[in-house]
């Protein structure tokens, strides 16, 4: 019983259908500075000789809206287009979604000038929220003059709701399906100024926890993966790669001979085995002896090197580069009553998400294009990396995004599947790449281990007045998210970073620099309260100067944890703050430590966050409950460790991720309520842990825990020092 | 050949006995519900049901299962309508979902023989299934959830 999945059938595929369709409307959409709908016509010429669409409506009322948010987990794939619902009025339940094809022209937003479309940063319903309502408030305005028109009388005098022109005097109604079947979508496109969206009083959609479209899908096993997708005449690999080097030579005769064994490829840094099944390749995979040229990391020990970061502090010739400079930090620490100095350490990290790195390609036979399936953070970047791999323009590759098992930073290059690409040229069939758990972690790309320094100056009135951080690693601007304090106001500061080459590979993991940074400062400024004999939070309001933001967080925080409150024997709280993508969130946590094993246990997390308009309330809380579990596990139990070049972890026997056993019995979230734009929601709830974590501990066992991860065996050492 | 049920059909599949029951499952029988996490026995993404009995299907050979009733999440019900699906749905208990097949087969096993599991009995029963993205605590109160419910 051999069963091809028709793919021509698979959700992933159906883009094209959206323009398929005869008669209706559609809407394009160009995105970004001053958004403005533009007709067809105007947006051919930019779109890639095809024309792209964002929304559109049929005749018989079914509204089709492409979705930008590539779905991992977090719900922008229905959160956008509700967006967008809601401004036109329209009936949620007529709206049907498809991701939008990688055109980061056309689908893509503007961060810090450049346009793009990788989900990065939890910041898809922060950087589309604005567009995403001027379009919907757009096609609104379109079906409404259309309806004015065929009724001849003033715009103005109409309303809608859900999916319906009504016209107040007469009663009469008009559906959208039906305008859309007469109407037509004007030359010049009405612009809509922002006094004219629709108030928050009178959302239906955004703010209530519309139910995510992607969930009935994943209960039933029909959600459709990356490592899910078959392809008639389909063959299966899986690889080999060294961190840093390139293969020399293999035992490539006796793989050959190994039973289901197509053919091996070599790769950029690594060889691939070809088979008929994927068990047989797995198989394979266990015999191959490669010779590697191992380049820059051939000789790379993680814990040597994080030593030598403390060296890289004092270099007058280290690699320097100044992140922020404010005041004059100089004069601060020379005028001080008080000065304060701190170190911190931080190992790797692996992403560990849940289904391995996969790609499926197929290129045409005669070679001039190439399909991807693949589930990704970023099609755009896709798309780009399979056609530099297989020296096709861009516009000549599709890709067909599936569900992501699992992101975090990980999945937005688009380089397994370029490898997967080179892999289906070379054998000139459609491969499928799985790489094995083993593969995924020794051929991980990491959130970089570091050091961190800490000066604080303080006047004689208690006040933090200069600031030094400086941190050591390799990985570029992975270093820096997190290391500003812009949620405090420190008059005079210098942060920079040390920059040093290992040759590790290293990449985004939710809030990255986010997680070592914050430990640092969080943890220096309770050291600091404590030495004040202040109580933490006063610390932070008075000496720390903390926003009206930041205070907000911090009392609601309080209030939620009862922080003045006696904690049961053998227990403490500890706290901390972060910001990211926008968002603040102030967080405590109350931990019970075994002093026999050195384990750690999280009791209760409260966090209090200010994420501008919540949108989706139900998935926001989602995501900030799952950061804090990420961020749990990450600072108790995950560690990589690089011995020779080689990463010693290979599974989840040894790289731990947290269980079901180690879940606080409390976690509470609380959204405050603000009227701003809604910021990124994914991560805020990770970094604070940390700290919090460290701080906490303090209040135990007067030891302060400096290197993260805090396993067992290193609290032990702490305890003992 | 090697022939069992498979979701109350008898189905023989042309692969070696030693081939993992999760490859056959997925790429032979082309039911891709049940996922692959670790292939070693470390995760539950694979779990299946054989005989009634949650086992990781990266771990049992198709030879093992000869003959035997394998029930994968395709086959927990037609139509999402087992208690835990609902509840799974109506708690909004996936993130990225890989985990989920596996997590609702473990726990369709506890309530088979657990009308009304308390939360300790659940964490115990559900602690070697790892969910990455952290709904460990929906996942509680899905099961009881459905267990009030079944
Ligand atoms: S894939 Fe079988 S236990 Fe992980
Ligand atoms: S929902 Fe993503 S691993 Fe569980």
């Amino acid at each position: 019983m051999t069963k091809m999945l028709d793919t021509s059938a698979a959700p992933t595929l159906s883009r094209r259908s959206l323009l398929a369709g005869l008669g209706g409307m559609t809407f394009c959409i160009a995105m970004g500075d001053g958004t403005q709908l533009v007709n067809e016509a105007q947006a051919a010429p930019t779109a890639a000789k095809q024309i792209n669409a964002w929304i559109r409506i049929a005749p018989d009322g079914i509204i089709t809206i492409y979705s930008a948010g590539t779905e991992m987990g977090q719900g922008t794939k229905t959160t956008l287009p509700m967006i967008a619902t809601e401004e036109m009025d329209a009936d949620w339940s007529k709206v049907r979604i498809e991701m939008a094809p990688p055109e980061r022209e056309i689908y893509g937003y503007i961060f810090m000038g450049q346009r793009d479309m990788a989900i990065v940063g939890s910041r898809a319903t922060q950087l589309y929220f604005n567009d995403m309502r001027m379009a919907g408030a757009q096609v609104r305005r379109v079906l409404i003059n259309n309806a004015a028109k065929m009724w001849k009388v003033e715009p103005a005098s109409l309303r809608t709701e859900a999916s319906f022109v009504i016209n107040p005097a007469t009663g009469a109604k008009l559906s959208y399906g039906e305008i859309a079947a007469k109407g037509e979508v004007p030359k010049e496109l009405p612009v809509i100024k922002p006094e004219e969206l629709k108030p928050r009083k009178d959302w239906r959609l955004i703010g209530t926890g519309v139910p995510r479209r992607d969930i009935p899908e994943k209960v039933n096993g029909s959600a459709q993966f990356g490592i899910d997708v078959k392809l008639p005449g389909m063959v299966y690999a899986t690889a080999v790669h060294h961190q840093t080097g390139t293969p020399i030579s293999w035992n490539d005769d006796e793989i050959r001979k190994m039973p289901g064994v197509l053919a091996t490829v070599a790769l950029p840094n690594g060889v691939a085995i070809v088979g008929k099944t994927y068990p047989q390749v797995i198989a394979a995979r266990g015999n191959i002896k490669v010779q590697w040229n191992k380049g820059q990391a051939g000789g790379f020990d993680s814990d040597q090197a994080l030593e030598d970061y403390a060296k890289v502090i004092r270099d007058p010739n280290a690699d320097i580069t100044n992140l922020a400079k404010k005041g004059d930090a100089g004069k601060a620490f020379s005028d001080a009553a008080e000065v304060f100095k701190a170190e911190f350490r931080s190992d790797y990290g692996y992403h560990a998400q849940m289904e391995p790195l996969n790609a499926v390609v197929r290129v045409a036979k005669d070679g001039k294009s190439a399909e991807v399936w693949e589930g990704t953070q970023a099609p755009d970047a896709t798309r780009d990396e399979v056609a530099k791999a297989l020296g096709l323009e861009p516009q000549k590759v599709t890709v067909n995004q599936c569900y992501m098992g699992g992101g975090f930073g990980r999945r937005s290059l688009g380089d397994y599947a370029a490898e997967c690409a080179l892999i289906a040229k070379e054998i000139g069939k459609p491969v499928k790449l799985v790489w094995t758990r083993e593969e995924d972690i020794t051929n991980g790309m990491f959130r970089p281990q570091s050091f961190q320094s800490l000066e604080a100056a303080q006047d004689d009135t208690g006040r933090v007045t200069g600031w030094r951080h400086s941190v050591v690693g390799d990985g570029g601007v992975l270093l820096h998210t997190g290391i500003q304090i812009p949620y405090y106001d420190v008059p005079n500061q210098q942060i920079e970073r040390r920059g040093v080459s290992h040759g590790i590979r290293v990449k985004h993991w939710r809030a990255v620099g986010h997680v070592f940074n914050v430990f640092a400062i969080e943890s220096m400024v309770d050291e600091m309260a404590l030495a004040s004999n202040m109580d933490p939070i006063e610390f932070r309001l008075k000496n720390m100067a903390a926003t009206p933001k930041a205070r907000r967080c911090f009392e609601t925080v309080a209030q939620m944890c009862d922080w003045k409150a006696a904690r049961p024997e053998g227990r403490a709280l500890g706290l901390s703050i972060s910001e990211r993508s926008g968002s603040l969130g102030a967080g405590v946590v109350e931990i019970s430590l075994d002093k026999k094993s050195g384990k750690i246990k999280v009791h209760k997390v409260w966090l209090a966050v200010d994420g501008g308009i919540i949108v989706t309330p139900q998935a926001a809380k989602a995501n900030l409950e799952s950061a804090i579990i990420y961020g749990l596990s990450g600072i108790l139990h995950e560690q990589i460790s690089i011995k020779d070049g080689v990463v010693e972890q290979s599974n989840f026997h040894d790289y731990n991720v947290m269980r079901m056993s180690d879940l606080p019995e409390v976690m509470e979230v609380k959204l405050i309520d603000t009227d701003t734009r809604p910021t990124g929601l994914g991560e805020v709830g990770n970094p604070f842990i940390a700290a919090a974590i460290a701080n906490a501990f303090y209040r135990l066992t007067n030891k302060r825990l400096r290197h993260l991860p805090f396993t067992e065996e290193r609290v032990l050492e702490v305890l003992k020092a | 050949m090697v022939s069992f049920k498979l979701n109350g059909r008898q189905v023989s599949l042309d692969v070696p006995g030693t081939t993992p029951l999760l490859w056959a499952i997925r790429d032979v029988a082309g039911l891709t519900g049940t996922k692959y996490g670790c292939g070693a026995g470390l995760c539950g993404a694979c779990t299946v049901h054989i005989d009634g009995v949650a086992l990781r299907s990266c771990q049992t050979t198709v030879s093992e299962v000869a003959n035997k009733a394998v029930t994968t999440i395709e086959g927990l019900s037609k139509d999402s309508s087992h208690p835990l699906q609902k509840a799974w749905v109506d708690l909004q208990v996936p993130q990225c979902g890989y985990c989920q097949s596996g997590q609702i087969m473990k726990a369709a096993e506890l309530l088979a023989k657990n009308k009304a599991p308390s939360r300790e009995e659940i964490v115990t029963h559900m602690d070697g299934n790892i969910c990455r993205c952290g709904t460990y605590h929906k996942i509680i109160a899905a099961i009881q959830t459905a267990a009030k419910g079944a």
